[in-house]
């Protein structure tokens, strides 16, 4: 029989990061007398975000393969000045400047997927390369200056919300049911995948934490919706991420693609070996990074309804620092989208409580460097104990 | 040689891995002196008596007692051990490439004072221990500049420096040819003449007769026995470390060979960097259904360059030849195209080139084959445990669940997980490099017996090892290389190990 004791330290491994993030936020929900859970603050909690998380997404498949992109800040800069003059100057349809942004995106990093795939160059120094050239080439795309203001279709990315089908008065309904629905599925999901562990005989948690989980998950999912509905909806940007985070979970678990990215940064020879094409893998990866650092340079620039010269800078570390306190591992090989994202709220609640609480942007930096340290020591430590 | 004085003494050592009982009350007593030889199969537990006794396993991870000139010893890192004299020199040789000779010798043990280092007098003394090892190089000179032979004498002289009482060498000559083996012999015989004393382990047990006083046998864990120098033979260390007649090692069976279906032709390939030199010559080979053939030659014959050259051109460039299956002439520019006309190679490193060990062990079986489990690209979970499972079972992996992770096993179990991938990637030709290398008596033998069916049922298997016993007893057919050519086919009637090693060591030059 399993102790008490063991079987919380079991169940807090695996998800230290997920209560890791729950107690942040109930700290600061407390430190900021409760404006943190405000539903005008997690919008904006959202809002703020969304760029970082998608750049994380794209950034633990970097990690996973043991690779590094130091480039998606300015890339991300680059693309939103691309965007701003194919819109602004140019007066272009919105959708068809996002389309030729992503292509551009894509084939950034093709570029240096390139380098570092086919020529051997270590990810690092090429993307380091990146940085400074894609910085530089928004300077002279943008010609030092700030571009603005967008048409108000493309504002609608981040600014916008979902439209309640339903007419709720006071409270936005169609949000409220999408929140049912969506916690209903993932129920089934869970139900299912303990079901098939049980049949093949795996180890499970005991029933009653199962079900403390499904209820956790159910009452979560929500209340987040509530909270969203008593102020404006969905946000359309949640939208957009909660997509891009189930379809990357979905590769990265599910899929023969996924397997072979774990592969790669797993054991690169071994890989080859195996028949996987790994410099292909390496390739796809960072196009697909490429395509994502585009999509987050079009959500800020929607943000700020401007194209910058500055915009984007540091987003590359807050995204790296996102994946590492999701879990991943430094030498490749071991990651999650879940991680990174948990990761990076981590790192989106500390700034935004902080921020309600007055404290400065240097010590806010400086608080943020000391938490990725000890969350990525404590995933170390716990692991040799293992 | 009366009243001889005990050196070192290790008492009822007893270490535990998880789920392995590595060392079990283990004794060996060497005097002063006297060059002590340790004889035991892979993994009978030589390397870890070793590293208990230098300390690399600390004090408290083991239970039993080291004397040390009758003093108790209780080592909490390799310093410790090396401050009483004791030096181990390992296997693989942990010199730095990039540095100096002289640098080397001092690594750790930098002559100078207030942290500065006095040069003149490293490269002078650094001199003076290269005279007494018999290594006629500058001190300056950088250690990837000289070869494997050389650089073992380096390590001898590094261990010199540091005032070594008892020098412990693991394997010191495996990656040596005969000269200078020979040379790196001749200087432990010197150096016990000046009084040192040497544990050695070695599986060339003409060289342990040639030089060893004492020799203790280790087997699954135990000491069997010690023999003294009258009594060492090579039948009389054999029959320890085996336990058994040699004849029962492998299994036996009944070759059912069926027609060619595998050739090569002229095959030839260069080495990936120094494009000038060739690895791989002229060679023409060919194996039939069911058939086991064999490729034995010493190290850097050219053996595993070949086989993964013709896995997908996985080595070598410049890489030209005709490969027929069948009949048909196959063109295979990748792995997963070798993979897809049948072939399989498990390779001699398990752990580099074998398996991603942070992964389980279902997810490494089907690595090879995902296809088979998936539907539209999407893993298929219960298939994959279904398979899994399934070999598990077939292989004997000894494991509670094919969730466990591939890096928590033995290597013998390791091994099978290669194997099981490959096996389910449903090869018609596969080809084993060292599949035995590093695993223990009872996981080889179930090796083999896998090996034997897999040809039962009509699959060409080409086995690459180093152990000419192992190729003698398994194949139908052998074929020797040596200086990346191949030097002799041989029939497995006419083998024996004195007919493939004139083979092995015959160079066109």
């Amino acid at each position: 029989m399993n102790s008490l004791g063991n079987l919380l330290k079991n169940n807090m491994r695996k998800s230290s990061m997920v209560i890791a993030l729950i107690l942040i936020a109930l700290l600061f929900q407390i430190l900021t007398d409760g404006t943190l859970l405000k539903p005008l603050n997690i919008t904006n909690l959202i809002l703020q975000n969304s760029y970082i998380l998608i750049l994380a997404v794209g950034m633990v498949l970097v990690i996973i393969t043991g690779h590094i992109d130091l480039s998606v800040g300015s890339v991300a800069a680059f693309v939103g000045a691309v965007s701003a003059i194919l819109m602004i100057e140019m007066q272009m349809n919105p959708w068809l400047a996002v389309v030729i942004c992503l292509v551009i995106g894509a084939l950034i990093g093709a570029w240096q997927g390139f380098w570092v795939a086919y020529v051997g160059i270590p990810a690092f120094i090429v993307t380091l390369a990146g940085m400074l050239l894609f910085r530089g080439l928004t300077l002279v795309v943008l010609k030092g200056q700030s571009i603005a203001p967008y048409p108000e279709s493309f504002q609608k990315i981040n600014n916008g919300f979902i439209p309640d089908l339903f007419g709720g008065e006071s409270i936005h309904l169609f949000s409220l049911v999408i929140g049912l629905l969506i916690s209903l599925v993932l129920i089934a999901l869970e139900i299912r995948t303990r079901n098939n562990q049980l049949k093949y005989r795996f180890e499970v948690s005991p029933t009653w934490l199962f079900y403390l989980k499904l209820f956790s998950v159910f009452a979560a999912v929500n209340f987040f919706t509530y909270v969203l509905s008593t102020y404006r909806g969905i946000p359309n940007i949640l939208v957009i991420l909660f997509v891009i985070i189930v379809i990357y979970a979905f590769v990265m678990k599910k899929t023969i693609v996924g397997r072979h990215i774990y592969a790669v940064g797993g054991n690169l020879k071994a890989a080859s070996l195996s028949g996987i094409k790994t410099k292909r893998v390496t390739l796809g990866v960072f196009i697909n990074m490429g395509v994502l650092a585009a999509l987050s340079g079009l959500i800020f620039a929607a943000r700020l309804n401007a194209a910058t010269p500055r915009a984007g800078n540091l987003f590359e570390l807050d995204a790296i620092a996102a994946v590492f306190i999701g879990g991943a591992s430094a030498y490749g090989g071991v990651g999650t989208v879940i991680g990174a994202v948990v990761g990076g709220l981590v790192m989106g609640v500390m700034n935004n409580g902080m921020s309600i609480l007055g404290i400065s942007i240097d010590w806010q930096q400086a608080i943020k460097g000391l938490v990725l340290l000890a969350a990525v020591a404590f995933d170390i430590v716990n692991k040799r104990k293992n | 040689m009366k009243a001889e004085m005990v050196l070192l003494e290790m008492k009822n050592i007893t270490k535990e891995f998880p789920g392995v009982k590595a060392l079990d009350a283990v004794n060996l007593k060497v005097k002063e002196g006297e060059i002590h030889a340790i004889c035991g199969e892979n993994g009978a537990g030589k390397s870890t008596l070793m590293k208990v006794l230098s300390g690399v396993y600390s004090h408290g991870t083991y239970t039993g007692e080291i004397l040390f000139h009758q003093q108790v010893c209780e080592f909490k890192n390799i310093r410790q051990s090396e401050e009483l004299g004791i030096v181990i020199i390992h296997q693989e040789l942990a010199l730095v490439p990039e540095l100096t000779i002289a640098e080397n010798i001092y690594l750790g043990n930098e002559q100078g004072t207030n942290g500065m280092i006095n040069w003149n007098e490293t490269i002078r003394k650094a001199g003076e221990l290269l005279g007494k090892v018999g290594l006629k190089e500058s001190p300056e000179t950088l250690i990837k500049d000289i070869g494997v032979g050389k650089q073992q004498l380096v390590e001898i002289a590094k261990a010199l420096a540091k005032n070594v009482k008892l020098l412990i060498l693991d394997e010191p000559t495996a990656a040596l040819n005969e000269k200078d083996s020979e040379n790196l012999l001749k200087l432990l015989v010197e150096l016990k003449k000046q009084g040192m004393t040497a544990i050695i382990i070695s599986h060339k047990l003409n060289e342990i007769k040639q030089i060893a006083d004492a020799v203790t046998i280790i087997r699954d864990g135990q000491t069997i026995e010690t023999l003294a120098t009258d009594d060492i033979t090579e039948d009389r260390i054999i029959k320890g470390m085996v336990g058994r007649s040699l004849s029962n090692r492998y299994p036996r069976r009944k070759p059912n060979i069926g027609n060619t279906f595998f050739e090569i032709k002229n095959w030839s390939t260069f080495h990936p960097v120094q494009s000038e030199r060739q690895i791989v010559k002229n060679v023409t080979l060919h194996i039939r259904k069911g058939e086991i053939v064999g490729i034995a030659g010493l190290m850097g014959s050219g053996r595993t360059e070949l086989a993964m050259s013709i896995f997908g051109r996985s080595y070598g460039k410049k890489t030209t030849g005709k490969i027929r299956k069948d009949g048909k002439l196959l063109d295979l520019p990748d792995v997963s195209k070798a993979i897809l006309e049948g072939i399989a190679y498990v390779s001699e490193d398990r752990k580099e080139y074998g398996l991603i060990l942070m992964n389980d062990i279902k997810q490494n079986i089907t690595l090879a084959s995902l296809n088979k489990v998936a539907r539209q690209s999407i893993v298929n979970d219960h298939q994959e445990f279904i398979v899994a499972e399934d070999y598990r079972k077939k292989m004997n992996i000894k494991t509670p669940s094919v969730a466990q992770i591939t890096g928590n096993l033995s290597g013998g179990n390791q091994q099978k997980v290669v194997l099981s991938k490959w096996m389910f990637s449903d090869p018609d030709l596969l080809i084993l490099d060292e599949p035995t290398r590093g695993i223990d008596v009872g996981a080889k033998y179930e090796i083999y017996t896998i090996m034997n069916q897999l040809a039962d049922h009509g699959k060409g298997i080409l086995l690459i090892s180093s152990e000419l016993p192992e190729i003698i007893g398994l194949c139908d057919r052998i074929y020797v290389m040596s200086e990346g050519e191949i030097t002799g086919e041989v029939d497995r009637s006419e083998a024996t190990q004195e007919t493939l090693m004139k083979f092995m060591t015959k160079s066109r030059g």
